[in-house]
């Protein structure tokens, strides 16, 4: 949301002047359970980003418009500016910086989607990057794909902006003819 | 026996050497740099379009405990007085926007307070709480409506690099009245954001003694470290601006954008670190690609020998900058007619001021000549590859001057043939497949091929590696891969025993990033400096006991296999080690400038070229347009590699569809204000959206452009595209839309 001043001051209600409250959440992320004392309103995005220095999910949009933010939880996908860390404490979450090891023979410690991405030079700036490869692992979790034209609609709420789509789509069609469902 | 050359990397698809920190996660983009004890800002944005603050009361966010301050232009510091100061290197003639200056508004979405808190949640929230009473004025932000006041533009030094239109050559009138086939046409296209996927965001570091590193989002780190120390009057040597990564810039980048003044500001304040991320509505309260309306004229005769062009432009700008573009020039180089009127004009309006958005004006004016060809050659009964081709120049008829090279009818060719246009029955609507009507179309591509000066140093290390560092940035567009391989190939080592690095203000100068001149510019830069080390080395060769390298001159040798060899006996060889190993234990560092050569450049036009063949399907019931494949054949000089080269052509390419068919930032003149400002509502192509993209790169030899003949390719790969799209769909349907985009209502 941005903020637009209001036109109508008088319609604005006055905040009481508190500290701000916060809740201990634990999130386990990786595998590893942590711990935050964090505002009850801050998204899992922001928990990642500005409390675990997880930076390899992005913020693109935090409207959920975008999929830079995607993370998976429990092996499925989501958008996570769109979801409260206090909502997934108990749930797995896998970020970028662990789908390597979600993999029990990633190459080089890295997971067949990563490699393939730089094989089919499937990013250019790399900001949507880590949301297509977390996205990617959740749509082969879903096993829902089945053409390229079901990749190409299954990865459509991941915007790339370079337009790197077609080795987007090459880099997880490859993959997936590795290891075929 | 010479040796094997293992390490010649130019022209090899060599994946990118920052892929695994971008695959990862670990690339760290401007609001990604740890900082203990970092506070954080959020801008609080006008509500209105043109007008005064009467009150700003900031009471109620204030009380919260832990935030921390609140700016507005009340309680700003002190900052420079003179415009001159604001001026930064993609400046507009003109009074820079100054954030926080005064209590006016001059645009929807202007920058009004910024508010500082101990966490992001606080800071959010409590700029909801900041209450402004405007005294508003009337706004005028409706280009149509206004076109009454277009007049020419303001010159300056932008001129230098946006020429403004040629005088008229030949009698235009006079001409088209005569010819006996004609055309003319009115095309339109709406304001577009970049919205590069990263929103823009500056984290500052507050050091000791006022020291600032700054973690900007930007195409270029000079650019931001000139405007915060001139702003704020800090001296250079307590500045350091730092951009490794950008996630995406599409040229939002070229101009410092107003969070990094928002940081700055803050950090010396509050004598803290600071970061101001902006939100992705925030994305659509700078600069963006002008809304234009564009008048076209063409005559020719009927074997299609084009002897009239006529081609105006009107163009929104701000009311403080006249934001220009190159829009029409493009027909007097493309084509030889003889009778040319090219116009351009400016309407001021209540907006930001608008900013280079890829090939910005190329792409626009572009697509109203290519579709104005199309028209011409339909009202000619001819093909339009062929008119194109009876039409077909070597020489640049505004300049009068021929190209430096222009491989523009082998790209027609490879890219007709790979097409299948051969086959094209000319007739609209003559395709369908079931509810579908499926058309074809082309059109031309032309954009500069420029190079800036810039430095840069190459280090050979006392552990025989190369590190090679210029201010440069990596947009996206691969410069760390490309000057790698040319840093590798200029001293003959592997790829591996070179790291480049960039987006430092601590490295040598480099011009901001943009215009499809980095790889030429850097290149260049790159090469010189790595040549610099390498007649370093050949100096101390010289020097070794019984050196078989004595009386060598520069020419006589050359580089492979981490080795110096002699040109006329490769086996008299020394390695690169035993070379830094004589340096009395120190690297051997060079740093040098490069520049075009002006002398040599003058007598000759530079341009890459693209020919564009694209298929539509339409659905004749529901007016959706898909563009199910297209063809790219580009003409650009030397491609340093095909796998990074061809993804920059590729992005283009969607990038043209997303403009034909989607982009259109859309504004309420009730309010003054772009309403769609989000990624919902403001469509890009998805992935769904893009179907098969072929991209051919034509040979081409240029050994006048720069020394590496490089001609770039950031522009080129979007500017035939719109008109493509727009030539396709008038095939399958008969209807012709001259407006962009050609969204379904313009079908039904």
């Amino acid at each position: 949301m941005t903020p637009t001043a209001t036109l109508e001051p008088e319609t604005v209600f006055t905040p009481p002047a508190l500290p701000i409250p916060t809740s201990a959440v634990t999130l386990t992320i990786n595998g590893t359970p942590q711990t935050l004392q964090i505002a009850p309103w801050t998204t899992l995005l922001d928990a990642l980003r500005e409390y675990l220095d997880l930076t390899g999910t992005k913020k693109g949009c935090d409207h959920g418009q975008c999929g830079a933010c995607t993370v998976l939880v429990n092996g499925k996908r989501i958008n996570s500016c769109l979801t409260l860390a206090i909502m997934q404490e108990g749930a797995q979450i896998t970020t970028i910086e662990g789908i390597a090891q979600t993999n029990t023979d990633a190459p080089n410690g890295l997971h067949p989607l990563q490699k393939a991405f730089i094989e089919h030079d499937a990013f250019q700036c790399g900001y949507c990057t880590p949301g297509q490869i977390c996205s990617a692992v959740g749509l082969m979790n879903e096993g829902k794909a089945k053409s390229t034209a079901d990749i190409r609609e299954l990865m459509s709420g991941n915007i790339c902006r370079c337009g790197a789509y077609t080795n987007i789509v090459d880099a997880i069609e490859d993959v997936m003819n590795q290891n075929p469902a | 026996m010479s040796a094997p050359i293992i390490n010649n990397t130019i022209g090899k698809p060599i994946s990118r050497v920052d892929g695994v920190d971008k695959v990862t996660g670990k690339a760290k983009y401007a609001a990604e740099f740890s900082v203990p004890d970092l506070a954080h800002g959020v801008v609080v944005s006008s509500a209105i379009a043109k007008g005064k603050i009467k009150k700003i009361d900031t009471g109620d966010a204030l009380s919260l405990a832990g935030v921390l301050q609140i700016f507005t232009y009340e309680n700003r510091p002190k900052l420079a007085w003179f415009d001159i100061s604001y001026k930064d290197q993609d400046a507009p003639p003109g009074s820079p926007f100054r954030p926080l200056h005064n209590a006016t508004i001059k645009y929807s979405g202007q920058p009004i307070a910024l508010v500082v808190a101990e966490t992001f949640e606080l800071a959010r929230y409590a700029a909801s709480l900041v209450r402004v009473e405007y005294e508003e004025a009337a706004h005028e932000t409706d280009l149509e409506a206004n076109l009454h006041k277009g007049r020419k533009p303001k010159h300056g030094v932008a001129d230098l690099l946006k020429p403004p239109p040629p005088k008229p050559r030949g009698d235009f009138e006079k001409a088209f009245a005569d010819a006996p086939v004609t055309m003319n046409g009115r095309y339109v296209h709406a304001a577009e954001h970049h919205n590069p996927m990263e929103m823009f965001a500056t984290t500052v570091v507050y050091e000791t003694n006022d020291r600032l590193t700054i973690y900007d989002k930007t195409q270029g780190v000079t650019n931001s470290i000139l405007y915060v120390s001139q702003v704020f009057n800090i001296p250079f040597k307590n500045l350091r601006v730092i951009s490794p990564y950008i996630g995406g810039g599409f040229g939002s980048g070229l101009r410092p954008q107003y969070q990094l003044f928002m940081g700055v500001m803050a950090a010396r304040e509050l004598k803290r670190s600071v970061r101001v991320s902006l939100t992705r509505q925030q994305m659509f309260t700078f600069g963006h690609r002008p809304a234009t309306v564009q008048n076209v004229a063409l005559g020719a005769l009927p074997d299609g020998t084009m002897n009239a062009l006529y081609h105006d432009a009107m163009a929104e700008t701000s009311q403080f900058e006249d934001y220009t573009e190159v829009v029409v020039n493009w027909g007097g180089m493309v084509y030889p007619t003889e009778n040319v009127t090219l116009d351009y004009k400016l309407v001021p309006l209540d907006v930001y001021s608008p900013l280079d958005m890829r090939a910005p004006g190329g792409v626009t004016g572009m697509h109203a000549l290519e579709v104005a060809m199309d028209e011409l050659a339909y009202n000619l009964g001819m093909d339009p590859l062929q008119l194109r081709l009876k039409n077909y120049t070597d020489q640049d008829h505004n300049e009068k001057r021929p190209y430096s090279s222009k491989e523009l009818r082998e790209c027609f060719r490879q890219g007709a043939e790979r097409f299948g246009w051969g086959s094209r029955n000319p007739e609209p609507r003559s395709m369908r497949k079931e509810h579908n009507l499926i058309g074809w179309g082309m059109a031309t591509g032309i954009w500069e091929a420029n190079q800036m000066p810039a430095r840069a140093e190459a280090v050979l290390m006392v552990n025989g590696k190369l590190r090679v560092s210029s201010a440069t940035a990596d947009i996206g567009t691969g410069t760390y891969t490309i000057m790698t391989q040319i840093a590798a190939d200029t001293l003959g080592m592997p790829i591996g025993d070179v790291m480049f690095k960039l987006g430092d203000t601590d490295m040598p100068i480099a011009p901001i990033s943009g215009g499809s001149w980095t790889a030429a510019t850097i290149g260049t830069a790159v090469q010189a400096a790595c040549q610099a080390v390498g007649k370093t080395l050949l100096k101390l060769a010289k020097k070794m006991p019984g050196s078989p390298f004595k009386g060598a001159k520069w020419e006589d040798v050359d580089f492979a296999n981490k080795q110096m060899r002699l040109k006329r006996d490769p086996s008299t060889t020394v390695s690169l080690q035993t070379l830094v190993d004589q340096n009395g234990g120190k690297a051997v560092r060079e740093i040098t400038g490069s520049m075009p050569n002006a002398l040599k450049l003058k007598n000759y036009t530079r341009s890459t070229h693209s020919a564009v063949f694209v298929e539509v399907m339409v659905d004749e019931e529901l007016g959706t347009v898909k563009v199910t494949r297209a063809v790219t054949a580009v003409a650009a000089g030397r491609i340093l590699n095909p796998k990074t080269a061809r993804s920059q052509i590729l992005g283009g390419m969607v990038w043209g569809i997303s403009k034909s068919l989607h982009e259109e930032s859309v504004l309420d003149h009730t309010f003054g204000r772009f309403m769609n400002h989000n990624l919902a509502e403001y469509h890009v192509s998805v992935n769904a959206d893009i179907h098969d993209l072929d991209v051919i790169f034509v040979d081409e030899h240029d050994e006048i452009v720069n020394p590496l003949g490089i001609k770039g390719l950031g522009e080129i790969g979007i500017v035939g595209m719109p008109a493509a799209v727009a030539n396709a769909i008038f095939h399958a349907t008969g209807k012709r839309v001259r407006d962009l985009p050609i969204t379904l209502d313009k079908l039904l």
